[in-house]
């Protein structure tokens, strides 16, 4: 196992490529998550604010 | 030749443009100046040796010669979409591609031909060898008119922002890159006493390709830009 | 009319797209997670390491389905920023707009992995390699659809004109690869050719092929999100979007 991490010596190149891609896909697949979730949010709220305009 | 037809606009706004720039000659100078004095920093920076300059010469003065383009590309339609002039050349019946064609063609003349025409004497504050002295004019002749037709078309996408500077020197700089390759590339072959035809024919086809396509694309790109 | 055209033409409206692509993202993810679990198990652990590099050929694994990814992802935002611009279709804005920044991350990956093989194998972390930096023109080209498209205050007309200068991009993109190729050749001379056709043994290539099945799979889950994104923003004010929010606060606006 240790050696399979290990790459043969090639650890410090082989993981941190595989890290990158992964970080990097990762906070991709996050980011739109987060801008749905505000989004909903914020038209909801704006939905709110319109109604208790119209209905005091 | 007949008012009303669309040579007869070509040649009354070539020379509304050229007239535009002769009033403000002293705006138009301002390429010329930035190009020299980015020549004069590089001696500055890398030592007065004549063999360091020589050999970087060539890619210098290309890569100050696209800036100094660069930097004038910004202001290809500004005045004419402050005073409305460009929406007339939208809504006019002549084909707005020949007419953006004659507008590219006076920011060509007025800024890369001054630029060609002190070249000589940028690559003599370099120490360019005086046999491919020939190559560059050569090389900066095909792909000066390249920036100007590909800056164009990114300058209508841009036309409506206030601050277009810097977007525009990225989306036009990727676009330039073979431009920059292949003119520097044939000095630097030429230098080394290479074959320089092949570059240069590069840039002849690009540029031949350009000149039909850059006017039409820049039309349809000042179309979506200004609805 | 042809149930496939009618399906085509039902996707292009923003409400049912806006269902479909959530009732299919789940699944896209699962799919590229499970495949891509396969292809890298396949790539780090199953193929024997390379006769010449050892294992820093394991990078191939991330690093060429990236470079992949980076074209396949900008064709795509071309194709349908073409299909935009002729026929003025909302989704397709939309898609072509959702890919640029998922094709930016594969191009990003492509030129960072590429720099970590290149160390051990070249010995620099760079090198202008006429593939390397073909890439790296790719990134600006990317970076200058996006900046465009987030300069303009008009999200459609944003849309149009940055699709139009992925246009413009892939008609030059050749001529940039091509110019490259002569650029580099010119220096300094060809450099090693990692994938040789004949030179990947069956062992080393099906966790190739099944990692790029899953970034291919990752991209269209990652497009149907962004949309999904794209069409609330771009909709906001529809009824069908008011429709996605609890009823009680819809009821009274």
């Amino acid at each position: 196992m240790a050696d399979f991490f290990a790459m043969h010596g090639y650890a410090a190149y082989v993981w941190p490529a595989y890290a990158v891609f992964a970080i990097a896909l990762i906070a991709d697949a996050v980011a739109p998550v987060f801008a749905h979730r505000r989004i909903l949010r914020d038209l909801a709220g704006r939905l709110r604010r319109a109604a208790s305009r119209k209905s005091p | 030749m007949k008012p009303g037809t669309a040579s007869a606009a070509c040649i009354a706004l070539l020379r509304r443009d050229l007239l535009l720039v002769w009033r403000r000659r002293g705006d138009a100078l301002n390429p010329l100046l930035f190009a020299i004095i980015v020549v004069a920093l590089f001696p500055f920076a890398l030592g007065p040796e004549t063999t360091v300059l020589a050999r970087i010469a060539a890619g210098t003065i290309f890569v100050a010669v696209l800036l100094a383009m660069l930097l004038s590309l910004d202001a290809l339609f500004r005045s004419d979409l402050e005073d409305g002039s460009l929406e007339q050349l939208v809504l006019s019946p002549h084909p707005l591609s020949l007419l953006l064609g004659c507008k590219i063609l006076v920011h060509w003349s007025t800024t890369a031909l001054p630029l060609i025409v002190v070249a000589p004497l940028l690559a003599q504050l370099l120490q360019l060898p005086a046999q491919v002295l020939p190559v560059l004019l050569a090389a900066l002749a095909l792909a000066t008119p390249l920036l100007s037709l590909i800056g164009a078309v990114c300058v209508a996408l841009t036309v409506g922002m206030r601050r277009s500077g810097m977007l525009l020197t990225l989306l036009v700089l990727p676009l330039i890159v073979p431009a920059l390759i292949f003119g520097a590339g044939a000095c630097n072959a030429a230098q080394d006493g290479f074959a320089y035809a092949a570059p240069l024919l590069w840039l002849g086809a690009w540029l031949a390709m350009a000149a039909i396509l850059a006017p039409l694309a820049a039309a349809a790109a000042l179309r979506i830009s200004l609805t | 009319m042809n149930p496939l055209l009618l399906w085509f033409h039902k996707l292009g409206s923003p409400p049912y797209f806006y269902r479909f692509a959530g009732r299919w993202l789940p699944w896209l993810y699962a799919i590229a997670l499970v495949t891509g679990a396969i292809g890298f198990y396949g790539g780090l652990a199953l193929a024997p390491a390379d006769y010449q590099q050892g294992d820093s050929f394991r990078i191939m694994y991330v690093h060429v389905p990236c470079a992949w990814m980076s074209l396949f992802a900008y064709l795509f935002m071309a194709a349908n920023g073409f299909v935009a611009l002729v026929w003025r279709i909302k989704l397709s804005e939309i898609l072509a707009m959702a890919s640029a920044p998922i094709g930016a991350a594969f191009t990003f990956v492509t030129l960072v992995t590429g720099s970590l093989w290149g160390k051990p194998t070249w010995g620099t972390w760079w090198t202008w390699d006429a593939r390397l930096t073909s890439e790296l023109v790719l990134l600006f080209l990317y970076f200058g659809v996006i900046g465009l498209y987030h300069a303009i205050e008009d999200r459609r007309q944003a849309a149009r004109a940055a699709a139009f200068l992925a246009l413009v991009g892939i008609v030059n993109l050749p001529i940039v690869h091509y110019s490259v190729i002569w650029w580099n050749t010119l220096h300094q001379g060809s450099t090693v050719s990692f994938l040789g056709p004949s030179k990947i043994s069956a062992d080393m290539l099906w966790p190739l092929l099944t990692v790029a099945f899953a970034t291919h799979v990752y991209f269209f889950a990652s497009l149907f999100a962004r949309a999904r994104v794209a069409l609330l923003e771009l909709e906001s004010g529809k009824d069908w979007v008011r429709g996605l929010l609890p009823a009680t606060e819809a009821a009274h606006g």
